[in-house]
């Protein structure tokens, strides 16, 4: 029961906030710098989510995760697919975790 | 990579249908990130002595990641309802962040679909969907992001629920390589706009270094992210002047 009641909880507390902003954008009309301030953060958040996080996908090595993101990196520079670059990144990891 | 096939045979369907399998195909490097993860936490949850419904209910209800693994570690620890329903509040409050850049993005979008679409936000929802802004101006976008949505929470919330069942399969260190999953997904997706605008990569590194220093200073893994994504955002106001003003 108390399980139940934390989901439920859960559920609101992160339901909510997702749902604000469908509301808040029907009714505004924003300056063109906040405009540009919305459309900068995709990349601001990559950014966010991308570092420091990748050090801990091996907790006690963080650079085999910097590895693994400089791998990704190039084999996205060299234009292949998404696909390729989490698999090329995966069995680097992998390789070094060995 | 069947839906790619797909797509290039059957020339007359329909726009949405169109739009639907562009999503799924664009949407699969998600499933391949989520799928070792749902299982890791099906396991895990288990272990704190969640059921198989209470588990798989977490993930439909919350669709969450990293909050769900926090609150089963809190479960299993046993921590009180509150404590764990405000360290998820904090942890996810940045889909609030991305939600406004979100639906700012699908101004053509009618309401009825923008709901459904922001209650599937996830970090990696949003970053597949931000990156390809093109749909949300074309016919029939709405099925464009639907489609990725729903592959994610599909792998998602069957992924959990496999876990639970199925528990330890995948060995240890394939799971923990597995772990680079989703940080190569968002490299994948930020280095081609990079190449196309240099500047974009300068907004995302005074993002990570803005993360960085608030998770120095003592901050919550959540908050950082959130000062990380809007005060980096804040550069773009300078950095994106003179561009397309939509």
């Amino acid at each position: 029961m108390t399980i139940l009641l934390i989901i439920v909880g859960m559920c609101l507390v992160t339901m909510i906030p997702r749902l604000i902003p469908a509301f808040v954008m029907e009714k505004l009309q924003f300056r063109p710098w906040v405009n540009r301030w919305l459309s900068a953060i995709p990349y601001a958040a990559l950014g966010a989510l991308i570092f420091p996080g990748i050090m801990t996908v091996v907790p006690e090595q963080p650079i085999i995760g910097v590895i693994g993101g400089v791998v990704a990196i190039l084999l996205a520079t060299f234009g292949l697919n998404v696909v390729l670059v989490v698999i090329g990144a995966i069995i680097t990891v992998f390789l070094l975790t060995m | 990579m069947g839906t790619k096939e797909l797509m290039q045979t059957q020339p007359n369907k329909s726009e949405s249908v169109k739009m639907f399998q562009k999503g799924l195909a664009v949407g699969f490097p998600i499933m391949l990130g989520y799928l070792p993860i749902a299982l890791t936490y099906g396991v895990l949850a288990k272990q704190a002595g969640m059921s198989l419904t209470e588990l798989t209910l977490m993930s439909a209800m919350v669709f969450a990641g990293a909050s769900q693994f926090m609150g089963a570690n809190m479960i299993a620890v046993g921590s009180g309802a509150v404590e764990i329903i405000i360290a998820t509040f904090v942890l996810n409050f940045r889909h609030f962040v991305m939600s406004l850049s979100f639906m700012n993005q699908l101004r053509g979008v009618a309401l009825k679909w923008k709901i459904p679409l922001t209650l599937g936000l996830t970090d990696e929802t949003f970053a597949v969907s931000a990156l390809n802004p093109d749909e949300a101006k074309k016919e029939k976008g709405a099925y464009f992001y639907a489609a990725i949505i729903i592959v994610a929470y599909l792998s998602w919330v069957l992924g959990s629920l496999l876990g639970g069942i199925l528990g330890d399969i995948i060995p240890q260190k394939l799971s923990q390589s597995m772990g680079i999953a989703l940080y190569a997904m968002f490299i994948g997706l930020l280095v081609p706009s990079v190449k196309k605008e240099l500047k974009v990569g300068l907004i995302a590194i005074v993002a990570m270094l803005l993360n960085a220093s608030c998770v120095q200073l003592g901050m919550s893994t959540g908050w950082a992210i959130v000062v990380g994504t809007v005060v980096g955002g804040m550069s773009g106001i300078y950095l994106l002047k003179e561009e397309k003003e939509e």
